[in-house]
């Protein structure tokens, strides 16, 4: 369990570490937390003939609000934002999220744009950016966009970005009015992948009913499954235990295709995608009737 | 003496080496200008091997040697037989065992193929990748049913059957027994494949002096002298000119017991070719194809009794998985068909079984060793019967116990160490009895679990016996020497793989020198400093080493005691040995030291009464008639998410027999441990082989090992019935803790589901498995 030979690059700035993945193109990768890439690279499942080393570089280390709401530097280590008040407040469902990534010692080093930029359909990260409509902000020597979420993840692991191009940042909007969030997922160890997961937030209007929701699983598809028809469903519904039972029913019986591997089949993973999905739903409404009006 | 040592909850020596960093692993042995090892490995379970091509490997940079099995030439052997089959009457038996590398043919995936010697760990494994096999590949032998169907591909092509063994073993009638019952239950059983998965993996290092004509090879093994006799032979070379260290070892759990690797013998056999010293470590994903593991098997087992609970007899025909080769013989099985008879008085009982060779890695003891799947089988067998009859599973345990006045008792089969299966002494009741107290069971049948089910909550509990044989022969020896700084040093060949030798060893010699067992420095493992001994296995080191220390050290007593009354001009019996001082009874003006007394034991000038020994030393051995009998009970309350399938174990406690106690912390540690393997072996871990016998899971991110969030506080307590076996009166206790832990699961989670007449059949399970077992169920229950 050695890895194969490449070279190392430690860049101290984004436009030198950008300068480096053009030169390489798809021979290079970044390297950020390590976490999810030095075992591959031990198991010898990726054999990269460089890696551009991230941790250099102060400028991807930061959380701060901004125009997009909250903005994590891809550096940002994922117990940082665990940790931070402002991630918290800005972010609650992303906060909620985050201790059921690995372990403790994993986070230390993990960093959010890692573990968006896998793409992992394990992963807790991918599904909470979609549900909070978050955008991610890739550049490369010759281009800058903000990808949104949705638009990030476009199969089992694999995203939107191009050779040559780095995740620089992450942007989640701030929280709605009456909204509520809830996080859950089901891992058959404390600190492994989960078996199933979900995210839900559920936004009410100024009668109690429905006004937006959305309901995200992971590990249930190649990548986070977005349960739009359950969450459409909703939309001008009375937040009644029948109707939230109803969307979980819908998401875990028609828009979700999971397959099983050794530790959960199909059938056990609709039909815990049915019971966290109801789990979410029912907990992100009752935070929706906390929260203030505004 | 006024200060006991013996039977006390000493910290142990050697934790302040281990926890700071500073014992040593066979990876911390450096030596000047050491080369490293990678092998290369089939990445198919069956297939003929045409050719091997290793040319462009060899002349990669770095690279000093790559060996196939052709290159071995004279040393190419099949490994030994290390565990003969015992004398029983209907047995049939192939023997087929490891070889260095493969020859014509890879019987199970992981199997080393070729074997690169590098300059590095690096270098070794990217030449791996220059290396071409030709292969024609096979059908694999997966399925143990398959494997004996007609037509079924053949591991051993020669043997002409997927056969390793038959035996059949029976006491008293059970055809008579079954046409007397009021009540025969017929049941399949399933216990699938698990492995050890030591935190240590396996690894050794080697070194040949030309200059001294001396191998020295530090081996992750818990059987250090027969290394050595083995690697002396196959070698060429005398027992003299090798020496084993089996230096601190990160678990062995049996497993490390297993030889010889094909590793062991090809590391030694390169340092002397090459006239270098050289590395190899095993890595985790070698660790879940190379290292042996354990557990297969399939049940069809039947059980007779009365109406009132009493069982005539038990019927049981299973399948053993061995993988591709057996080297340890039928440990395993043998163990499995003796265990199941439990503390039970089963006046009937026909055991038959077939070991089959698949194309899986080889199967040979790992804690328990055989005894779960005995285990599992009987108390599934009561549970079912139980409930079938209305009697609560306490109770029926209880009614067909062997009451205590029946000890020595026999079960007239032969066990695993070619004796007769006779238990030296046990009481069971009392042990039961305080299980049942210390999990509250009354209170929480009464109470709690129809209070929390009517909340909606899915709660059971359980209660299951075990007996575990222990302490088995053939021997172990000691040393015992006073130094003549005061303090004393031990010897012996037992080897030691964590269990906590060098505290429990030293009490049972301090307690008869009279010194402090800090004062006492324990060596096992290491050949040049004790020549005799077996192993560390089947929780025997406590009974057979332990006694041999006793014997020692009871010798060395004398010896102090006979020179100290000539120096102090005392009666022998006058004497007392007090914190290394030898000295007349309530009298410590009149003492000497110890240290003065070894002194005074190898004078360097002058003359001694013919016939003298030097020093205050002695070696002694001992080898008890046959294994000593330990037993115990676990019980239970489980909780069941009954949305998730999750698990959570709120009580669990441990009543445990293991003779008398030599030091109450260490028996926890073993019992603690024992416990959480056993969990793991019940609810997490579990190999996954595909159709084609590859592994699917061969990494500690898909084997799931328990964590300490999935252990509960253990509460436990111990019943002292001491073995008449041996002067210590002590019975092993090293594997007790894992072996009745799937049964228990079953019964608690019957117990939790008995609305719906859920019935566990197999271990391990899991989230997954309990969802599809709870489905059937209610289907089953709806028709
Ligand atoms: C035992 C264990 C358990 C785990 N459990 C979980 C879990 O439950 N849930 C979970 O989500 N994760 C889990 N992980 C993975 C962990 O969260 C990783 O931290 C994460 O997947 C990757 O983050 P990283 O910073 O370590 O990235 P790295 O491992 O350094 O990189 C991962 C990949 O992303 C690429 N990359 C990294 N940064 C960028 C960037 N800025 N732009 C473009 N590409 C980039 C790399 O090139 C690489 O391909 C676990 C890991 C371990 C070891």
């Amino acid at each position: 369990m050695k890895p194969a030979a490449f070279d190392y690059h430690a860049p101290r700035t984004l436009e030198e570490a950008l300068d480096l993945l053009a030169a390489y193109g798809e021979d290079a990768k970044p390297l950020a937390g390590g976490q999810s890439l030095v075992p591959t690279m031990n198991f010898r499942l990726a054999q990269p003939e460089a890696l551009v080393d991230l941790n250099e570089i102060d400028g991807l280390f930061f959380i701060r609000e901004g125009e997009r709401g909250l903005h994590c530097g891809a550096m940002t280590r994922q117990r940082a934002v665990e940790r931070s008040g402002m991630a918290r407040k800005a972010a609650p469902l992303l906060h909620e999220a985050m201790p059921h990534i690995a372990h403790a010692q994993i986070r230390n080093r993990g960093t959010i744009g890692g573990s968006l930029a896998h793409a992992d359909p394990a992963a807790e990260l991918p599904a909470v950016a979609i549900a909070l409509d978050a955008s991610m902000y890739v550049r490369s020597v010759t281009d800058a966009r903000w990808v949104p979420a949705r638009d990030f993840y476009v199969g089992l692991f694999a995203t939107a970005m191009e050779p040559g191009e780095l995740l620089v940042e992450v942007a989640f909007p701030q929280p709605r009015p009456r909204s509520g969030w809830a996080f859950e997922e089901v891992a058959r160890q404390h600190g492994n992948y989960a078996m199933c997961g979900a995210a839900a937030v559920v936004e009410l209007s100024e009668e109690g009913a429905i006004k937006k929701a959305r309901l995200v699983f992971l590990s249930v598809g190649e990548g986070p499954v977005a349960a739009d028809q359950a969450a459409a469903m909703l939309v001008g519904e009375r937040p009644t235990a029948t109707a939230l039972r109803a969307a979980a029913e819908e998401a875990a019986t028609k828009e979700i295709d999971p397959v099983g591997d050794i530790h959960a089949g199909p059938a056990y993973r609709r039909h815990l995608a049915r019971v966290i999905g109801e789990r979410v739903l029912t907990r992100a409404t009752a935070r929706a009737n906390e929260a203030p009006l505004l | 003496m006024t200060t006991r040592q013996f039977g006390q909850p000493l910290k142990r020596n050697e934790d302040p080496r281990l926890l700071t960093g500073h014992a040593l692993f066979t990876d911390d042995v450096q030596l000047p200008g050491m080369l490293h090892v990678a092998f290369w490995r089939s990445d198919l379970a069956h297939a003929f091997i045409r050719s091997v091509d290793v040319e462009s490997a060899r002349k990669r940079p770095g690279i000093v040697a790559v060996y196939t099995a052709e290159d071995l030439g004279e040393f190419w052997q099949p490994g030994p037989l290390l565990v003969p089959p015992p004398p029983v009457e209907q047995l049939e038996f192939h023997q087929r065992t490891q070889v260095p590398l493969a020859k014509g043919k890879v019987r199970h995936a992981g199997e080393a193929v070729a074997m690169v010697v590098a300059e590095s760990r690096y270098l070794a494994e990217d030449a791996l990748d220059d290396v071409y096999v030709d292969y024609e590949p096979l059908e694999a032998v997966v399925d143990l049913e398959a494997a004996l169907a007609a037509g079924a591909p053949l591991v051993h092509e020669d043997l002409g059957t997927n056969v390793s063994a038959r035996v059949t073993q029976t006491k008293g009638d059970w055809a008579a027994a079954e046409s007397e019952a009021d009540l025969v239950l017929r049941r399949r059983y399933h216990y699938d494949r698990g492995t050890a998965a030591a935190m240590e993996n396996r690894g050794i290092a080697a070194s040949w002096d030309e200059r001294a004509q001396r191998l020295t090879v530090w081996d992750t093994t818990q059987a250090p002298i027969a290394i050595r006799n083995g690697l002396a032979a196959m070698l060429g070379l005398s027992e003299h000119q090798v020496r084993v260290i089996a230096p601190f070892i990160g678990g062995g759990f049996g497993p490390k017991i297993m030889m010889f690797y094909p590793e062991e013998v090809l590391l030694a056999w390169a340092a002397v070719q090459l006239n270098c010293s050289l590395k190899w470590i095993e890595d985790r994903e070698e660790n879940f194809y190379a290292t042996t593991q354990e557990r297969g098997q399939i049940h069809d087992a039947a059980i007779a009794l009365k109406r009132d609970g009493t069982v005539l007899g038990v019927k049981d025909r299973f399948l053993h998985d061995a993988g591709a080769y057996a080297p340890y013989g039928l440990t395993v099985p043998i163990n499995s068909q003796c265990t199941l008879l439990g503390p039970y008085v089963v006046p009937s009982y026909r055991s038959e079984f077939t070991s089959v060779f698949t194309n899986k890695p080889i199967v040979t003891p790992y804690r328990g060793a055989g005894r779960q799947h005995g285990v599992f089988v009987m108390e599934r067998l009561l549970d079912a019967a139980a409930r079938r009859l209305s009697l609560d599973p306490a109770e029926i345990r209880r009614r067909n116990f062997i009451p205590p006045e029946e000890f020595p008792y026999s079960n007239e089969i032969i066990y695993q160490d070619f004796a007769p299966l006779v238990y030296d002494s046990g009481n069971y009741e009392p042990a039961l009895d305080r299980a049942l107290e210390l999990i509250d069971y009354e209170r929480f049948k009464q109470e709690e679990q129809p209070r929390r089910e009517a909340a909606g909550e899915r709660v059971g509990i359980a209660v299951v016996n075990y007996i575990e044989g222990t302490g088995i022969g053939p021997y172990e020896g000691a040393r015992v020497t006073v130094e003549a700084s005061g303090k004393v040093s031990v010897a012996t060949g037992v080897g030691t793989q964590g269990q906590g030798h060098y505290t429990s060893f030293a009490q049972v010699v301090a307690e008869q020198i009279g010194v402090d067992v800090p004062d006492v420095h324990v060596v096992t493992g290491d050949t040049d400093l004790f020549y005799w001994g077996a192993g560390t296995f089947a929780s025997r080191g406590a009974v057979v080493a332990g006694n041999a220390m006793h014997a020692a050290a009871t010798k060395v007593r004398r010896k102090i005691l006979k020179l100290a009354g000539e120096k102090l001009e005392a009666a022998e019996e006058d004497l007392e040995l007090i914190e290394g001082r030898v000295q007349v009874k309530g009298v410590p003006q009149t003492s000497i030291s110890l240290g003065a007394l070894a002194a005074e034991a190898n004078p360097m000038r002058g003359a001694v009464q013919p016939g003298t020994e030097p020093g205050l030393e002695a070696t002694e051995y001992f080898g008890p008639e046959r294994g000593a009998t330990a037993s115990g009970v676990h019980a239970m309350i489980l909780r069941v998410d009954k949305d998730t399938f999750l698990l959570e174990i709120e009580r669990y406690v441990v009543v445990h027999d293991c003779g008398t106690v030599i030091n109450p912390l260490i028996l926890e540690g073993q019992i603690q441990g024992g416990v959480a393997q056993g969990i793991g072996n019940a609810f997490y871990e579990q190999l996954h082989f595909d159709e084609n016998g590859a592994l699917r899971n061969a990494s500690l991110m898909d084997y799931l090992l328990p964590t300490a969030s999935d252990i509960p506080n253990i509460v436990s307590d111990h019943v002292e019935t001491p073995s008449p076996l041996n002067p210590l009166g002590v019975k092993g206790a090293g594997e007790a803790g894992a072996i009745p832990v799937g049964a228990l699961f079953a019964q608690a989670l019957d117990d939790a589901y008995r609305d719906i007449e859920l019935e566990v059949r197999e271990i391990p399970l899991s989230p997954n498995r309990l969802f599809e077992l709870v489905g059937e169920a209610l289907t089953r229950e709806r028709a």
